[in-house]
Order: C-alpha cells, then sequence, then structure tokens
C-alpha cells in the first residue's frame, strides 16, 4: 500500500532529491529554503547551504521566514558581509547550485520576479530582482521550483528578471564565465529540464497519479515531453516525516513569536 | 568624533527635505525607531535607498516622505507584496514615486564602491536581464585587461545613512554583529551617519575581528532601546514574525494603514509604539 502525501510534499521531496550530498547551495527563500534543509535532514548531512544574508553553511532547525532569520546565523559556521557573500563566494565561483523560486518561468526557463503587465504601468508590481540575477549567472547549474500553473508557467514572460536561456534560447551562447544555468524545473506535477539543443524545457518525469493532460493543462505554451518518460519515485516514509516534523517545528516557532 | 544626540535631533540636524537616505540592516537591524521619528518630523522628497525597501520603507512611503526609492527587493520578506510600495507605484497613492531597481549583488557592490570612495562598483551581473532596459544607471563596460563585459553601476554615497547596532561604548565606537548585511559599508559611503543603539556600554568587549565601526566615522550615536523592532538585535531580541505577517492587512487597505501610523507612530510616545508596532512577542 503506497502512503498518503499531498502534491506539495512530492514536489518538496522531489526538489530535495535533486541536491547531491556535499553540493553547496546558494538557496533562494521559501519552496527552495525548504527543499534544501530537507535534503540536509535526509540524504544530504554534508550539503553546504548558503543563504544571501551572508550566512554561510548554516544549518537551521527551522525554516527562516525571512533570508536573514536569526536562526540562519546563530547556526551558520560563520556570517559574512552581504558584499562578501555575492563578490567572493558566488560571483568568486563557491556556489555549485542556485536553488531559485520564481513567481513567472517561461518555455526558455527566463524567470520574472519584476512585475506583470507593462513595466510603466504595471498590472501587478513583484518585488523585483534580489539575488536571482547573479544566482542564475554565477552558480554552476540552477534548480528551479514551483507551483505548476498556467499563471506562472508562461510562453513568454513578462519580463526577464533573471536569465534562463533568453528569449531565443541562445543567452549564454559565447558569454564566458557563466553557469549552466537552468537544469531542472520542479513542479508539483512533473519535472522539467531543458532539451540539450534548443534550451526549451521539455517534461522529463511525471509525478505519480499525474496524467500528461494535466501537465498541458497547467502549461502556457505547448509542452513537449521527452520520449522516454520517467515517473517521479514517490516519497519515502522517512522524508514525509521528516518534512512534516520540520515544518511542524517551523509552524510552533513563527507562532510563538 | 560621534555626538550623542537624542533620536529626535540626530534625525532633525540630519535628515533635510530632499535628501538621499540609506537605512540599511538586511532583514536584521532594521532602523525602525529611526524610519519613525523621520516620519513624525514629516520629511519630504527624500531619495530612499536600501537593497531591501521592507516594512520600514512600507511605512514611509505609505507616509509620504519618499519622492524616490533604489532598491533590489521590495517584497515582505516570506510574505507577500508591500503594499504601500506597490499603491505608491501601481496608483500614485500618497504620491508618485519613481523607483530605480537593481540586484542585490549589483547594490551590494554599490555601497562597498561607496565606502571606497570610487564613483562606480563593476561586477559581473545583469547577463542578459532586462533590468538594464528600464534603470538607465546599469551600463556595461569592457575590461581593459581581458575584454570580458562587465556591468557597472554608480557607487552609492548617501547624504545620510542610518544604521542601528548592538552597542557603543562612551567613545561612540559600535559593534555591529549577526547578520551584518551592508551596515559599515552604508556608514562609510554617505557624509552623514547616524547609529542607533541598544544600549552603550563602559567597554564593546569586541573580539579582534569584529564589526567595529569607529566613533570617528560616525556623526551621531542615539539610544534607541528595542530600536530594530519588528525586525530583530541579535544577543537582545527576536524577529517579530507575527507582526510581519499582520504587516500584510494593516498595509492593503489605505485606511487601515493611516489609523495605524496615527495610532503607532505620530501619536504615540515611542515606548507604547514599540509595543503595538510590532514589539510584543
Amino acid at each position: 500500500m503506497s502512503l498518503e502525501y499531498t502534491s506539495s510534499e512530492m514536489m518538496t521531496v522531489t526538489a530535495a532529491r535533486a541536491l547531491a550530498n556535499g553540493t553547496t547551495c546558494f538557496v533562494g527563500i521559501g519552496l527552495p529554503s525548504e527543499a534544501a534543509n530537507l535534503a540536509r535532514l535526509t540524504h544530504a548531512p554534508d550539503v553546504v547551504l548558503i543563504y544571501e544574508s551572508g550566512t554561510l553553511q548554516t544549518k537551521p532547525e527551522i525554516l527562516p521566514l525571512s533570508i536573514g532569520d536569526g536562526e540562519l546565523c546563530e547556526s551558520a559556521l560563520t556570517t559574512v558581509a552581504v558584499p562578501e557573500m555575492f563578490r567572493y563566494w558566488l560571483q568568486g565561483g563557491k556556489v555549485d547550485v542556485g536553488f531559485l523560486g520564481t513567481a513567472q518561468i517561461d518555455r526558455f526557463a527566463n524567470l520574472n520576479t519584476t512585475l506583470i503587465g507593462d513595466y510603466k504601468a504595471p498590472k501587478v508590481r513583484l518585488p523585483g530582482g534580489g539575488g536571482a540575477p547573479e544566482i542564475a549567472t554565477s552558480a554552476g547549474e540552477v534548480f528551479i521550483t514551483l507551483k505548476h500553473s498556467k499563471r506562472a508557467f508562461v510562453k513568454d514572460v513578462d519580463f526577464v528578471t533573471t536569465l534562463g536561456f533568453g528569449r531565443d534560447g541562445k543567452g549564454r551562447d559565447g558569454v564566458p564565465n557563466i553557469g549552466k544555468g537552468p537544469t531542472r524545473v520542479i513542479t508539483d506535477l512533473c519535472v522539467m529540464k531543458p532539451d540539450p539543443e534548443s534550451k526549451e524545457l521539455v517534461v522529463v518525469s511525471l509525478h505519480p497519479g499525474v496524467s500528461r493532460e494535466d501537465v498541458i493543462d497547467a502549461t502556457g505554451w505547448e509542452i513537449r515531453f521527452a520520449e522516454q518518460l520517467e515517473s517521479t519515485p514517490e516519497p519515502s516514509e522517512t522524508e514525509l516525516d521528516v518534512l512534516r516534523e520540520l515544518k511542524a517545528r517551523t509552524e510552533r516557532a513563527h507562532a510563538g513569536q | 568624533m560621534a555626538e550623542f544626540l537624542s533620536l529626535h535631533d540626530a534625525v532633525a540636524r540630519f535628515v533635510e527635505d530632499g535628501a538621499t537616505v540609506a537605512m540599511e540592516g538586511f532583514t536584521h537591524l532594521i532602523p525602525f525607531a529611526a524610519g519613525h521619528e523621520v516620519i513624525r518630523q514629516q520629511k519630504r522628497d527624500l531619495t530612499l535607498i536600501r537593497m531591501t525597501p521592507d516594512l520600514i520603507y512600507d511605512q514611509l512611503i505609505g507616509a509620504g516622505c519618499a519622492k524616490k526609492v533604489i532598491f533590489s527587493w521590495g517584497g515582505n520578506p516570506g510574505v507577500g507584496s508591500l503594499h504601500r510600495l506597490r499603491d505608491a507605484v501601481e496608483k500614485g497613492w500618497p504620491r508618485k514615486i519613481e523607483i530605480l531597481e537593481h540586484s542585490h549583488a549589483a547594490m551590494a557592490c554599490a555601497f562597498e564602491a561607496g565606502a571606497a570612495g570610487l564613483p562606480l562598483a563593476v561586477l559581473r551581473g545583469y547577463v542578459g536581464s532586462e533590468l538594464p532596459s528600464v534603470n538607465d544607471q546599469i551600463k556595461f563596460i569592457e575590461c581593459p585587461f581581458t575584454g570580458e563585459r562587465l556591468a557597472a553601476v554608480p557607487s552609492v554615497r548617501p547624504d545620510v545613512s542610518i544604521v542601528h547596532a548592538q552597542r557603543a561604548d562612551r567613545q561612540g565606537n559600535v559593534l555591529v554583529e549577526g547578520i551584518v548585511g551592508v551596515q559599515k559599508e552604508a556608514v562609510m559611503a554617505a557624509k552623514h551617519s547616524i547609529v542607533t543603539v541598544e544600549e552603550i556600554v563602559d567597554d564593546l568587549n569586541a573580539h579582534p575581528n569584529a564589526c567595529v565601526i569607529p566613533g570617528w566615522a560616525i556623526s551621531a550615536i542615539a539610544v534607541a532601546e528595542k530600536g530594530a523592532l519588528p525586525s530583530y538585535t541579535h544577543g537582545y531580541y527576536d524577529r517579530n514574525n507575527r507582526f510581519y505577517k499582520e504587516w500584510d492587512a494593516i498595509a492593503r487597505d489605505r485606511d487601515t494603514f493611516t489609523t495605524w501610523l496615527d495610532e503607532n507612530v505620530y501619536n504615540a510616545a515611542r515606548s507604547t509604539a514599540s509595543d503595538s508596532a510590532g514589539g510584543q512577542a
């Protein structure tokens, strides 16, 4: 009999599994932070987590609400100034994986966290770039995780805040000292990877119980599927237990403040 | 040599209408008490610089203090939008503001360049981003040695920088601990600086490599107990995450916000303000 779990848990567990033990990961707040800490608490105890607030090699007991919660500093090996974080550690090439979320993503994995609509007269103003524009280009590679919906997965983003592969898929071609870019996108429905040639995102693995139609309905372009479409392995009991305990601890801590 | 002033007098002396002001603190040590004093003194037409505007600039923008905001991430961390920032950008309430947005890496480099007395910061940044198409302060230059194309942004050199720290000694030397953000850079990049502290002590007890800003590099020190709430001061009190969540509802509506501002900033002595302005655990 299989375990009961939600599609959100499936997404977090799958995102966590993407992080190999020993990887140095620059972590975005929210879903990436949840996945990265689940990885650290399960199969990847030696993963090195770095947050842009300057906290280096941090091991938070609870998930931070903000990128600069005290928990991150108290459980870090050391905390450096923010210019050092971006200049030495990120730009200096010490980060293997940048783990990002986003509001909008397009078929070439460009990310938009700036606004919906026109820049001069935005329909919705979003928070902006933050660390993402340089995390996406200076990290060795980039993992992206977000919930699947037609609003989020659009053919062309309204604004390229952060480079995936550019508007034509060639945005990284010939650029020196640049990372590989997005190598996988993990959603609550599936896992996508860029086509090696065109760089367009292709579904490589469907989560259990998810059909091709589910993904097609939630994607704003004619999404392609890999010839050898895989089925994402289910979460294990341990992964679910650790994730649920982490979230319960976090909720208790934040409610008490 | 830093002068010890009341927060009121420090803000009155160094923050002029039309000034370029940086209030820094990366999630940690955000100088809320000083921000509220700026609101109470009804400073106008300020150019406000901060990597993460956070609630402090949401409040200053909603109170009508800002003419222009330079930032790199304008959200309520872990919660959502800054509704006062959005209302000003989208609807021009209470006044139209100009925004200039960067990435964190560029702003961090720009503060560092300001501290170093340089006119610009150079970084490997903005590759493939469309931010340079909406911000004319982002340019690209060619490395004279390798030919690599690099991004350049003007350094940040505020008229006045305001930061909060744990403590100062009686000579005005300041110790900053925990997440130090770009605080030291902000102070060193500015013409004038105000540092609010939790307390004044006889001895900083700083280890040899601690982040200490010498008193002679600071214009004014003002004591502001719990001056960073609802953000936090490492070693003194925690971030009030609950207030950050509550702010979403307060700031969403103009009337609710105005009432909050009246009760907690304009008509409140600081002691009571710190309670309802997110001061209660």
